[in-house]
């Protein structure tokens, strides 16, 4: 019995007003839908309805195109690139005052623990916007010509795993090379996108710059075809990606595209162990699992697998999983019914394929979406939980005796977006790195984003860069 | 800057103008000051005339802040260099008083003056995190090693400012100086210096870490050799100086290889660099 | 064993421990500093806090009457509460332990041990046979418990085997009179790299406790440096199935810093630690802190310095 157990430390939900009803925000304004259709919003921690978001149509999604063109052939491509930064940087103070309101929100729609929204997604909104702010003017630096072009509207899609931050990753770039923007959150977790709306308005942005359309696949679909678009920047899976690549095919459209991933997390024999664990966790267990670059896969070299595996179990003794709200939780909610079906069905097909399956004790709460943090050991590349992207709390362990071989199961998989080296030997991790397919690699280190970090993978795990200068190609065309 | 008696015959409380050290406002410590006069020949304010201990004690000052200043996140100099223009943007009246008082122009162009200088902090605020994408590079050096250039602060800058106009010219200095995360001593203008001044209120104000911009009010001349042959000062913005004073900076500065520019672009990011090193690092690749 | 006690085989040993990462430390560290403590969890840190306290004076004017007014403060913190537990230890040096012995066990506080700092404290500097004097004067004065300093210039120099005959030795002294506390000092160790090296080394060498600082240097007992010398002990006892104390000094000024301390000790080494036989603060302003959060928490609303004891 511990006598230190940590008694619930709830943040405040007072600081943040949900409505009853959520309309689209079009041209600056709230409307309805012309549907008149509305769906709900749930919080995964306790199953319970939040608001009703409105479902976007195809004539709802033109409306909103329409809208972003007038602003961008009226407005805002005829203001100053100074002016139109100086935009940005208003949004970004605004977001740093709300800061606490945007967290509370984000954790409560999305189910990730308030330490993570407050902390680490939340603050890097902030820091996103103020980054892409001060390139606003100054595209000319940016290594595509004297007067890169923006492509006029851009659509953009995010997924629901990180959907402050993912706004950010594609409304702060796309508006800083002055693109304006249709943008369709997930359905699972729009209410953040809709209180961003209202900074917009608090930042005085000009009507149509940025258009807010909620909905499912249908809403997604309708913008991705609309002949209105001019590029789509979309986040989520890997199979609605190869959706969109074929759907635009043989038109003018440009997409950027960030898909799945199923990243090797190396760890070599002469890593600082204890940083790796760390690291380990970090890797598969921040937010949930769900993360497309999480290191779903830990490679460890064999003489050390024993080591290695008896302090990750101690240390995932100490996760704390529950209430999102209490501060003091590390692991939060699986962010939805059909996620949660989605890891369950791809755990018990690692039993059956004679993994071996280890969660530490762990209490679940009665309502909600719930699921243990668990390694599978004993996996090889042939396992299905090897192989496909599962997106929760699941870590499959396989070992390797080499760096050669290590190299060649980090690389066997139709994905490459991310993986990570874990080595005090800086030759190695340089020759690791240079070995890698994957587009973010992290030495001695995971999960690490930041606004001027060019992000991306290699292979199905999509097409592009987002953050840095060479984010900025996605939404320039190349001139003079 | 109002000398006049008001119609309701209230007395203005005129405002007294020091140097500016180490986040503090001392007078100097030779006692001395001089009279400036507006544009029509009326008294304006007596500011302090700096002596060489106090340019002494500036660049101690500018020295100590260094470490903290250039070790801080790029964001974090963003951010604090895009918060001395949400404050300047506030106390834009005085500074325009100021300048139509001094320089002689209409209130319409300096007003312009001070939106110009705003926006124009606010373009170096952003180059804080973006200069080592553009300066910087990867090189393809022949051999299994990883080779990395990246450019990095100098250290402590001196800076004399051209006149006319003054706070522009002001701003351009300083911020190209200290987004990247040098320190900065600055001569103000002999003839124009309480924008200077004003401006380092602003600073003060800002989260600016004490030391990291330390301004000297006086003459130009009886300074200018002091800096140039002081051996803890790494670089020098001689824009404002003549080019009698240019050449005998040039030859005091050579005792320590000071790097000392003449910039004359406002808005450039080769002004950013022109106080920066290039440092290269390689390392083996391989098992 | 693991090792001989040759000075090559020590040496090889400490080599093969897996190196520190600062940046991942610093990370983990700054993570669990978030954790929030409330209500019933934060009043049983407050009083284990208390109970954890060494409460100390080191200074070059000491005087019988300051000693006497420390173990007043540390058998009754509070005058006015006594359901206030009274502290861990009393540190003192060692031509003061006699008086503070005998105060204590006058005044009712014949549970609470006296801790001397010995061996040269604090800089070490010293023939070694100054130092076995000045611990057996400790002793035979009444101190049950030794806070000796390791030689860090013998460290820094790659010297271990004399750094770990010293520790040795010093616990001979010791016998069964007195449980040794061995201070790395890790403010001049610098690295993450040596402090688990050193950590290693004393516990190797018998120490009962390793400890952060002597509190005359800083940087003392940061949370990187506790997370760091926590793991040693943690990892030992799956090694040896000894479980060895840790003692942080210096720069634990107040009830936040010391409540992180906890939380580190539990997450880290974990709750088996939780207790004054494992885990000491070495301290002086802290203690007032601690029984103004204590005291804001049994009346709801915030105190003030004066009613507390300025001893």
């Amino acid at each position: 019995m511990n006598p230190f157990e940590y008694a619930p430390a709830l943040e405040s939900t007072s600081i943040v007003t949900i409505a009853d009803r959520y309309k689209l925000f079009i041209n600056g304004k709230f409307v309805a839908p012309r549907s008149g259709k509305y769906f709900p919003t749930i919080n995964p921690a306790t199953g319970k309805k939040l608001s009703e978001i409105a479902e976007a149509n195809s004539a709802d999604v033109d409306l909103a195109v329409k809208a972003a063109r007038e602003a961008y052939v009226k407005v805002w491509s005829k203001l100053s690139a100074a002016e139109r930064g100086k935009y940005l940087f208003r949004i970004a103070r605004i977001l740093q005052e709300r800061a606490r309101e945007f967290a509370v929100l984000e954790t409560l729609d999305n189910g990730k623990p308030i330490r993570e929204s407050r902390d680490t997604d939340i603050p890097l909104v902030a820091a996103h916007f103020f980054y892409h702010a001060g390139w606003a003017d100054k595209l000319k630096y940016a290594g595509l010509g004297d007067q890169p072009k923006p492509h006029g509207v851009v659509g953009q899609i995010i997924p629901w795993n990180f959907p402050m931050l993912m706004l950010a990753w594609k409304v702060a770039p796309a508006l800083a090379t002055g693109n304006t923007v249709v943008l369709k959150p997930a359905e699972t977790t729009s209410l953040t996108a809709l209180l961003f709306a209202e900074v917009c308005q608090q930042a005085g942005l000009p009507n149509g710059v940025v258009n807010i359309v909620t909905g499912a696949g249908a809403t997604g679909a309708a913008l991705v075809n609309h002949p209105g678009i001019d590029k789509i920047a979309f986040t989520g899976s890997t199979d609605v990606g190869k959706l969109i690549a074929t759907s635009i095919a043989g038109t003018k459209k440009n997409a950027t595209l960030e898909l799945g991933g199923k990243a090797a997390n190396i760890i070599y024999d002469d890593a600082a162990i204890d940083e790796a664990v760390e690291g380990i966790v970090n890797g598969i267990f921040f937010n949930q699992g769900h993360v497309c670059c999480a290191g779903s896969r830990l490679l460890v070299q064999e003489n050390v697998q024993d080591e290695v595996l008896a302090k990750l179990k101690v240390r995932m003794s100490h996760i704390r999983l529950g209430n999102p709200l209490d501060k003091n939780t590390d692991i939060g909610a699986i962010n939805s019914a059909a996620q949660l079906a989605k890891i369950k069905e791809l755990s018990a097909a690692g039993e059956a394929e004679g993994a071996e399956r280890w969660s530490p004790p762990c209490d679940l709460p009665a309502a909600g979406f719930w699921f243990a943090p668990t390694i599978f050991t004993g996996v090889s590349q042939t396992h299905r939980i090897a192989r496909e992207e599962i997106f929760g709390p699941v870590l499959s362990v396989l070992t390797f005796r080499t760096p050669q071989e290590a190299i060649e199961k980090a690389n066997n998989t139709p994905y490459g977006l991310s993986a990570g080296i874990w080595s005090e030997k800086g030759s190695k991790i340089l020759w690791t790195a240079s070995k890698l397919r994957a587009g973010v690699i992290w030495a001695n280190t995971f999960n690490k984003f930041d606004p001027a970090s060019p992000f991306g993978g290699y292979k199905e795990s999509g097409w592009g860069r987002e953050g840095g200068r060479h984010g900025l190609a996605a939404y320039l065309k190349a001139g003079k | 800057m109002k000398m006049a008696i008001s119609p309701s015959g209230r007395i203005d409380v005129l405002k007294t103008y020091k140097l500016f050290i180490g986040g503090a406002f001392p007078r100097s410590e030779s006692g001395r000051v001089y009279a400036i006069k507006d544009f029509k020949g009326n008294h304006l304010a007596n500011p302090s005339l700096a002596s060489r201990k106090d340019l002494r004690d500036a660049v101690v000052a500018a020295r100590s802040a260094f470490s903290g200043w250039s070790s801080a996140t790029a964001y974090n100099r963003g951010q604090i260099l895009y918060r001395m223009a949400e404050i300047l943007e506030g106390r834009s009246e005085q500074l325009v008083t100021e300048i139509v008082a001094l320089e002689g122009v209409t209130p319409r162009a300096a007003a312009l003056q001070v939106q110009q200088s705003i926006d124009l902090l606010v373009w170096y605020a952003g180059w804080s995190d973006k200069i080592s994408a553009l300066a910087g590079s990867t090189n393809s050096v022949s051999g299994p090693y990883y080779n990395f250039s990246t450019p990095e602060p100098i250290g402590v800058v001196a800076i004399f400012a051209p006149a006319k106009p003054s706070l522009l010219n002001l701003i351009a200095a300083i911020a190209s100086v200290i987004t990247s995360g040098n320190t900065a001593v600055v001569i103000a203008s002999e003839k124009f210096p309480l924008p200077a001044i004003t401006f380092s209120e602003i600073m003060a104000t800002s989260d600016l870490p004490a030391g990291v911009v330390n301004v000297l009010t006086g003459s130009g001349s009886e300074l200018a050799p002091w800096a140039a042959s002081h051996m803890d000062i790494d670089a020098i913005d001689a824009s404002g100086l003549t080019p009698k004073q240019l050449q005998e900076t040039q030859v005091a500065g050579a005792q320590n290889l000071k790097r000392i520019r003449v910039n004359t672009d406002l808005e450039s990011p080769a002004r950013i660099l022109s106080f920066m090193e290039i440092k290269t690092v390689w390392h083996p690749i391989g098992i | 064993m693991i090792i001989d006690s040759s000075e090559s085989s020590l040496k090889a040993f400490l080599q093969t421990l897996p190196r520190v990462d600062e940046v991942g430390v610093n990370a983990r560290a700054a993570m669990l500093a978030t954790r929030s403590i409330k209500t019933t969890s934060k009043a049983w840190a407050i009083d284990t806090a208390i109970s954890m306290v060494d409460l100390t004076t080191l200074e070059g004017a000491d005087t019988p009457g300051k000693v006497r007014a420390i173990c007043a403060k540390a058998v009754r913190p509070d005058a006015t509460d006594l359901s206030v537990p009274s502290v861990g230890a009393v540190c003192v040096y060692n031509d003061m332990v006699h008086i503070a012995r005998t105060t204590l066990d006058q005044i009712g506080g014949k549970a609470i041990p006296v801790a001397a700092v010995a061996t040269a404290f604090p800089s070490g500097r010293a023939s070694f046979a100054v130092k076995a004097q000045d611990t057996k004067d400790a002793i035979n004065a009444g101190a049950a418990e030794i806070d000796m300093v390791i030689d860090r210039g013998a460290f820094l120099s790659g010297r271990y085997g004399e750094v770990f005959d010293e520790i040795v030795k010093i616990k001979e002294l010791c016998g069964d009179k007195a449980h040794l506390k061995v201070i790395l000092e890790t403010g001049e160790l610098v690295t993450l790299d040596n402090v688990r090296k050193a950590s290693y080394l004393a516990m190797l060498a018998g120490a009962d406790f390793i400890k952060t600082s002597t509190g005359k240097v800083a940087p003392a007992a940061t949370a990187p440096v506790v997370l760091v010398m926590l793991e040693a002990v943690r990892d030992y006892f799956a090694m040896t199935k000894f479980r060895i104390g840790v003692k942080p000094a210096g720069g634990i000024r107040n009830t936040k810093d010391a409540i992180k301390q906890l939380v580190l000790v539990n997450e880290v080494a974990g709750p088996e630690w939780l207790t004054p036989q494992l885990f000491r603060i070495g301290a002086s302003a802290l203690l007032n802190d601690l029984l103004l959060q204590r005291m804001k928490m049994r009346d709801g609303y915030y105190a003030s310095p004066s009613y507390v004891t300025l001893d």
